[in-house]
């Protein structure tokens, strides 16, 4: 079966690595000049985490979300399973209790629990969560390593081709274009975000931190070389234009809050896109004649596309069951 | 219930930020059988004329809108942000709000008054947030503010009414003048007391918005400020110091 995929973003690749692991003869066209950089995963934290964003999203995703712990280590390196550390400012310790009503398979840790996991914030926070069988990746790696993968197995990846002025000969087309797709889902709607990438050498985190906050909740996800990627904005707009000062004082606020040492740190990006969203924040497969749309991955694009290309590949080449 | 040119049969004003999407924003909004959304404007999505999508999911719930100026912390910016408000919502109402401090988001009452007096003159029907403080609600409703919103509690924080008393005292001043306590209130008990006092109504979005069960929580809140209007309208008894006995003590055999 010959399936093209539109859109090579996180959606797209993963997509169109599971449909060529299953024999599937792949091609992927992307109107971007390279891998993921005009798709919204490019701006994403890469967090693994389905049980802390059970706290504001509904069970599915948890559900749906547990199968990322396992595909992204056997499809990126880089997939480092260290877990989540979520803390509280004191006079916020309430956000830390409702956190924890909501949510599951973490434990609760005092002050030198803190300290024992992430060594720099100790004396900061008097109590955390711990959720350790969670995972982050650095988004960009793990596209490009996408990308390479299907390379190998001789998957073409065409840069630089608008889909809608292209012709596109296959038996069946994975529309995975984001919120570009809008005219064809009339329910989808853009939900922007901003986040900064700072660097920094004076301090160390091995694990995302999430610093809830009832007005700025926010997390900080340790990447190579001593950056960090702090996010992220939430914003009902579909507007792509650059970051606010007023997002950018919130979050760098935020980040200065967990530790004083990024008060030093420099600014290496500020970035700023627009997340497709259906009206139930969870993602969808839409069959249209030959064309399966796969859209509305909100803030879960890399914890939730591998459910959803699974769904995908599960209608267009169903796995034989043998005897 | 009369706010303004417009008549409500529900006494529940629900916001409509923070929910964990949409699709639960519209099914609690339609639980809590409110009338009146309030959606708060981002200046630049307004200026950009992004956002219509979250908008229109808003509308469908065929509620009123009362857009607010959230997060606004001057006269100037609180005033464009109506502004923008009647143009993309084609509403001259306005919830409006001035922040004078970050931690609390108390309202600045001073640039409250200001705002209120511009917006007026130029047409809006203004609901302002204010403090329980009668000297200004006396400016803003000399102002031409026509509705007076008191908070029970800082904005988002669930404790409920903090100052009953002042609450009574301003109910008794203006008993002409619709009120509603708007933010502060965590629970439905919250809001049947602020009922109880002789409140027209009650505004609130985090109490449903991040409950667990946001749904649900509408419903109770519905129910409360229901029950809490009709124990207003019933005119409850006095309370005392003193046992009263329900039944008469008046040929029983007791010893004293």
């Amino acid at each position: 079966m010959r399936v093209s995929v539109i859109g090579a973003g996180v959606a797209g690749l993963v997509a169109a690595t599971e449909l060529a692991e299953r024999g599937a003869t792949v091609t992927v066209l992307e109107r971007g000049a390279s891998v993921g950089a005009e798709a919204c995963s490019w701006f994403a934290g890469g967090m693994l985490a389905p049980w802390c964003e059970r706290e504001s999203a509904e069970e599915a995703v948890v559900v749906r979300g547990r199968l990322a712990l396992d595909w992204w280590p056997r499809h990126f390196a880089g997939t480092v399973r260290a877990g989540t550390l979520v803390v509280a400012p004191a006079r916020d310790a309430a956000e830390l209790h409702r956190f924890a009503r909501r949510t599951a398979h973490f434990t609760s840790l005092d002050q030198d629990g803190v300290a024992a996991l992430e060594p720099d914030l100790a004396g900061r926070f008097r109590s955390g969560l711990f959720f350790a069988e969670e995972a982050h990746l650095d988004p960009r790696a793990a596209l490009a390593a996408l990308a390479a993968g299907l390379a190998a197995r001789g998957v073409d990846l065409r840069l630089g081709v608008d889909a809608d002025t292209t012709e596109v000969a296959a038996d069946a087309i994975v529309d995975s274009r984001g919120f570009a797709a809008r005219e064809q889902l009339k329910d989808l709607r853009g939900v922007r975000g901003e986040m900064v990438i700072v660097r920094s050498t004076e301090i160390h985190l091995t694990r995302p931190v999430r610093f809830l906050h009832p007005r700025i909740p926010l997390y900080i996800v340790p990447r190579s070389e001593g950056r960090f990627m702090i996010g992220a904005t939430m914003i009902e707009s579909d507007h792509r234009g650059p970051m606010t000062v007023r997002s950018a004082l919130e979050l760098l606020n935020a980040a200065y809050a967990v530790h004083p040492a990024f008060a030093e740190a420099e600014i290496v990006e500020f970035g700023a896109n627009v997340r497709p969203a259906f009206p139930d924040n969870l993602p969808r497969v839409t069959r249209d004649g030959d064309i399966l749309r796969l859209n509305g991955l909100y803030r879960h694009g890399f914890l939730l596309s591998p459910s959803l290309a699974q769904q995908a590949a599960d209608i267009l080449l169903p796995v034989e069951v043998t005897a | 219930m009369q706010l303004y040119d417009k008549t409500f049969e529900s006494r529940l004003l629900l916001g409509t930020a923070l929910y964990p999407s949409p699709a639960i924003m519209a099914e609690a909004a339609r639980a809590s059988r409110a009338e009146i959304l309030t959606v708060s404007l981002r200046r630049e999505s307004a200026a950009q004329r992004t956002g219509q999508d979250f908008w229109a999911l808003i509308r469908e719930t065929g509620a009123t809108v009362l857009p607010n100026t959230a997060g606004c912390h001057s006269v100037k910016e609180a005033v464009t942000t109506a502004q923008m408000a009647r143009e993309v919502f084609n509403t001259s109402w306005i919830k409006l709000e001035v922040i004078g401090e970050a931690d609390t988001l108390q309202p600045d009452v001073f640039g409250l008054v200001e705002a209120a007096r511009i917006l007026s003159e130029d047409g809006f029907a203004v609901f302002p947030y204010t403090t329980d403080d009668l000297v200004v609600a006396e400016r803003l409703v000399e102002a031409g503010c026509r509705v007076l919103m008191p908070w029970g509690a800082p904005i988002g924080s669930g404790r409920g009414l903090n100052n009953p008393y002042a609450l009574r005292t301003m109910r008794a001043h203006f008993p002409d003048v619709p009120l509603i306590v708007d933010a502060g209130i965590g629970l439905p008990s919250h809001a049947a007391a602020a009922m109880e006092l002789g409140y027209d109504a009650v505004l609130l979005n985090t109490a449903v918005a991040k409950a667990g069960d946001p749904v649900r929580m509408a419903q109770a809140f519905a129910k409360a400020i229901e029950a809490g209007r009709a124990a207003y309208e019933a005119d409850p008894m006095e309370m005392r110091d003193m046992a009263a006995p329900s039944t008469p003590v008046l040929g029983k055999a007791f010893l004293a």
